[in-house]
């Protein structure tokens, strides 16, 4: 048995201790806004918060985050209010797809708590995830609007 | 602009040989629209066209016949249908329609219903050879002056908008005793200025919809444009935020199961067989299934499934292709090319002649290596098998389609089969399923047979190897080109042999002034998996003619943009948006150890000029620091998210000419992940300026013309920094420093 405290809820589950958080996530939680992309941490679509830092979920056990807080896409937004980067990502009309935003969220959510005002360089240094649709642009842009925003 | 009978019946009357038949369902009670008010509309509801629905509480749908990918495609729809019907654009929403011959369009309808399989191959994609296409319009940008753009586009959704606005002006006279003419629509409103009477939309709604679709419905001119022309927010945003949004991957169903699948490695091989007891040992594991060129675990999570499956070792029948690699499919194009038993896109005039006649001859030999799409989610369908119903929910471009497809491989009528087209997480061409395309949706093929061997909802999710090495693939080719110049620098002769063509057809097209030109093409060189990627052949020849223009003008000492503006004479949207990309990039100044590229195509209707600035870093590795567009679609519907495709189509295009290489060994696709399979990311993007040059023309494509040009302009680019001319993709495998290849694409 793991105990995982996800977006402030405890579950117990009953998974192998080598069972990637991803799939802890997705196919036992149930919360599959964070995505699967690679497998392999090359990509970032499943990127969530443990403690607060940015972890690719697939390449990390989920036997091992006992006690560790673990945020996801889903626990972002406080009640109904979106977080300030979901809506700085709505204005800057970021997502194309979609798929890669859920890692790209967290990722820049990681950011943020650690440079509040990031320059570009520390942009395209935190922001490694993949977004095929190539909507690279329109995530800097949404990084800027939220870290000017209260 | 109205819709005139004699142009319905232009339309119509094509419905034989054309395929206009949904233009009859678009404006006519024919059966099939009948059938999509069953499927769509309650009572009350004013449905006048397959498209659009008004209801009594004045909100608008529009029901789109497209997956979305994330071009935005449902919403500049909706747009161009609220623009004609004057809606209030807050009221309005879309919806994916279902996937039913009612909501069938185009060319589609024809080739399922009068069964033709003549249809253009480029035509395959679909239900949503649009969604991927145009991202911003509803219509087979590729047919130039087919009635499928018209239709589909401007008459299906410009149609319905002021059709239906017809209809409801023509209730409130009825109503209120007054005349059509001084009844003002506006924002879902009627309003009769004398009597002081007004009423919303959704109140005439019912009354509305049992008058007759009339046939002259006007249609605004773009100057009184208010929603169209205008960036808008798109409706698919907002629940890709916050998680919300299920894809495919993302189904889930009481009592679901979950599955993995490996394919046999090497394309057209079998599964011999497999010992299913290494897996079946394993915790969670419910069966194993085969197909005849797979086998799928089925388990209780997906990674359980995956595990398992990593247990078995199955024994494949390799077949013709185990011994395939990519030199052998190299040496076999060039064979063929030296073989010279070509088919001619085009040829005009004496070509060799004229080279023969110039003052000197250039000629080169470019290669581009096999593509994969890599979309962000792998292939995963989850089926339903029961009550003697297939029910798909699934990722696809094209719902109809792949209907068509599934019914086949479950071996079932299509009424028997259900497919619940989800969002995409990308499509790209690889998800445009349909039964006139060779692409097979083995994932669906294989959670149809697990769902039948567990009685249970099954999600069979492919992991990232298995959607690298199984995709349908960009095209591996190698072209020769060859040109004569005057002594004026002129082009004079244009022969462009190449291997394997797809489509579109014209994609060899050249808009330079060259009189006598051809374009002609070896097949049957290459038995990897083809399937549509991303503007199709517009990326092989994008790279292989702009390069080749540019040897052309340094051949003759010109400037690369001089050279191509002097021999646009008969091309004045080229001209234009090559001129507005030179003036925005700054064309003819640098900054140090820096250089810039041109590169121009036309692809989908839509023309696209970019410049791209590079410089060489201490690795000897290419980076580009920042790209300027100027596309003229002709028109545009939602100029920012057009400005998004064109450059994250640039972006596509850019991966591929840095790092894009699928490369086949004994007979197997050696890449299978992101990390030989490499991507541009954040860092590494450059920044890009795009314009819009809206020069009236018909409208054109947005998700795929960005892409074409690229890996030209990168390429003339290092040409014009360093004096390398690169004639072979990718460029990962040169050292720029030096000169030297270091490695094979
Ligand atoms: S799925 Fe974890 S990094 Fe790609
Ligand atoms: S929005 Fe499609 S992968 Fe990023």
């Amino acid at each position: 048995m793991v105990t995982l405290t996800v977006n402030g809820a405890q579950h117990e589950l009953d998974v192998e201790p080598d069972m990637p958080l991803l799939w802890a996530l997705r196919d036992v939680l149930n919360l599959t806004g964070t995505k699967y992309g690679c497998g392999i941490a090359a990509c970032g679509a499943c990127t969530v918060l443990v403690d607060g830092q940015a972890v690719r979920s697939c390449s990390i056990a989920a036997a091992d985050l006992a006690g560790s807080s673990i945020v996801t896409i889903e626990g972002l937004k406080t009640g109904e209010a979106l977080h300030k980067l979901q809506a700085a990502w709505i204005e800057a009309q970021a997502p194309q797809c979609g798929y890669c935003q859920s890692g790209q969220i967290m990722a820049a959510a990681a950011l943020l708590a650690e440079i509040p005002r990031p320059s570009d360089a520390d942009i395209d240094a935190a922001m490694t995830n993949i977004c095929r649709c190539g909507s690279y642009e329109e995530i800097r842009a949404a990084i800027h609007i939220a870290a000017a925003s209260a | 602009m109205a819709f005139k009978p004699s142009r319905r019946f232009v339309i119509l009357s094509g419905l034989a040989a054309t395929g206009a038949l949904v233009v009859g369902y678009a404006l006519s009670p024919f059966s099939t629209l009948d059938r999509a008010r069953r499927l769509t509309a309650r009572e009350g509801d004013l449905m006048p066209a397959a498209w659009l629905k008004i209801a009594a509480d004045n909100r608008v749908t529009v029901y789109v016949p497209h997956g979305d990918m994330g071009q935005g495609t449902p919403t500049a729809l909706a747009m161009m249908a609220a623009e004609e019907l004057d809606a209030d654009w807050a009221l309005v929403s879309a919806e994916t329609a279902p996937a039913d011959l009612a909501f069938a369009n185009g060319a589609l309808a024809k080739g399922f219903l009068a069964g033709d399989m003549s249809i253009p191959r480029w035509l395959d994609g679909s239900a949503d050879f649009v969604g991927r296409k145009a991202a911003e319009f509803m219509s087979l940008q590729v047919t130039g002056g087919s009635t499928a753009v018209r239709f589909t586009g401007v008459i299906g959704m410009r149609g319905a908008g002021a059709a239906a606005k017809a209809m409801l002006i023509r209730a409130a006279a009825e109503s209120w005793g007054v005349a059509e003419a001084d009844i003002v629509a506006r924002e879902s409103r009627l309003s009769h200025a004398a009597s002081g009477r007004s009423a919303s939309y959704g109140e005439m709604a019912a009354r509305a919809a049992s008058l007759a679709v009339p046939d002259d419905a006007p249609l605004k001119a773009k100057a009184a444009y208010t929603i169209s022309g205008t960036s808008r927010q798109r409706f698919d945003i907002p629940g890709k935020v916050d998680g919300s949004t299920r894809y495919g991957i993302d189904m889930r169903l009481p009592g679901m199961l979950f599955a993995a699948a490996l394919n046999c490695p090497v394309a057209g091989g079998t599964l011999k067989s497999v010992d299913e007891a290494p897996a079946l040992a394993l915790r969670g594991v419910k069966k194993v299934v085969t197909t005849a060129d797979a086998v799928v675990v089925v388990a209780d999570n997906t990674w359980r499934a995956q595990r398992a499956l990593e247990a078995l070792a199955p024994v494949w029948d390799e077949g013709a292709n185990a011994a395939l690699s990519s030199a052998s499919i190299e040496a076999g194009m060039n064979a063929a090319l030296d073989k010279g038993d070509f088919d001619a896109d085009f040829a005009e005039g004496d070509p060799e002649k004229a080279i023969a006649g110039a003052a000197r001859t250039v000629a080169a030999s470019y290669s581009v290596p096999f593509l994969a799409h890599a979309a962000m989610e792998p292939m995963n369908a989850a089926v339903s098998v029961h009550d003697g119903m297939v029910e798909i929910w699934s990722g696809v471009q094209d719902g109809l389609g792949c209907r068509a497809v599934a019914a086949k491989l479950a071996g079932v009528s299509m009424d028997e089969v259900t497919v619940h087209q989800l969002p995409m997480g990308g499509g790209f061409g690889r998800r445009a399923f349909n039964p006139m395309m060779a692409m097979t949706p083995r994932h669906i093929e294989q959670a149809i047979a697990a769902s039948r061997a567990t009685g249970a909802p099954v999600l069979v999710t492919w992991s990232r190897e298995e959607d690298m090495r199984q995709d349908y693939y960009r095209e591996a080719s190698i072209a020769r080109l060859k040109a004569g110049l005057t002594a004026e620098g002129r082009i004079a002769g244009w022969v462009h042999d190449f291997a394997e063509r797809h489509d579109p057809p014209e994609a060899t097209a050249i808009h330079y002034d060259v009189a006598d030109r051809t374009a002609r093409y070896v097949s049957g060189t290459n038995p990897m998996p083809w399937g549509p990627w991303r503007s199709v052949d517009h990326t092989v020849h994008g790279f292989t003619i702009e390069s080749f223009i540019d040897e052309l003008a340094a051949a003759a000492g010109a400037d690369p943009l001089a050279f191509r503006l002097a021999h646009l004479g008969n091309a004045p949207r080229h001209k234009a948006v090559l001129e507005r990309v030179a003036g925005m990039a700054g064309w003819g100044t640098n900054e140090p150890g820096r250089a810039k590229g041109i590169a121009m195509r036309e692809a989908f209707g839509t023309i696209v000029a970019q410049v791209a600035e590079v410089s060489v870093g201490d690795d000897g590795r290419a980076r580009v620091h920042r790209m300027w567009s100027a596309a003229d679609p002709g028109e545009v519907v939602n100029p920012a998210t057009f400005k998004a495709q064109i450059t994250g189509g640039a972006i596509y295009g850019l991966t591929a000419a840095l790092h894009g290489g699928i490369t086949v060994e004994k007979g197997r696709v050696v890449e299978g992940n992101f990390d030989a399979y490499d991507m541009v990311r954040l860092g590494d993007a450059p920044r890009h300026e795009v314009e819009i040059v809206e020069s009236g023309a018909r409208l054109g494509g947005a998700g795929e013309p960005g892409t074409a040009p690229v890996a030209a302009a990168v390429a003339n680019a290092i040409f014009a920094l360093t004096g390398q001319r690169i004639r072979s993709l990718p460029l990962r495998q040169f050292d720029l420093k030096t000169g030297a290849q270091i490695a094979r694409a």
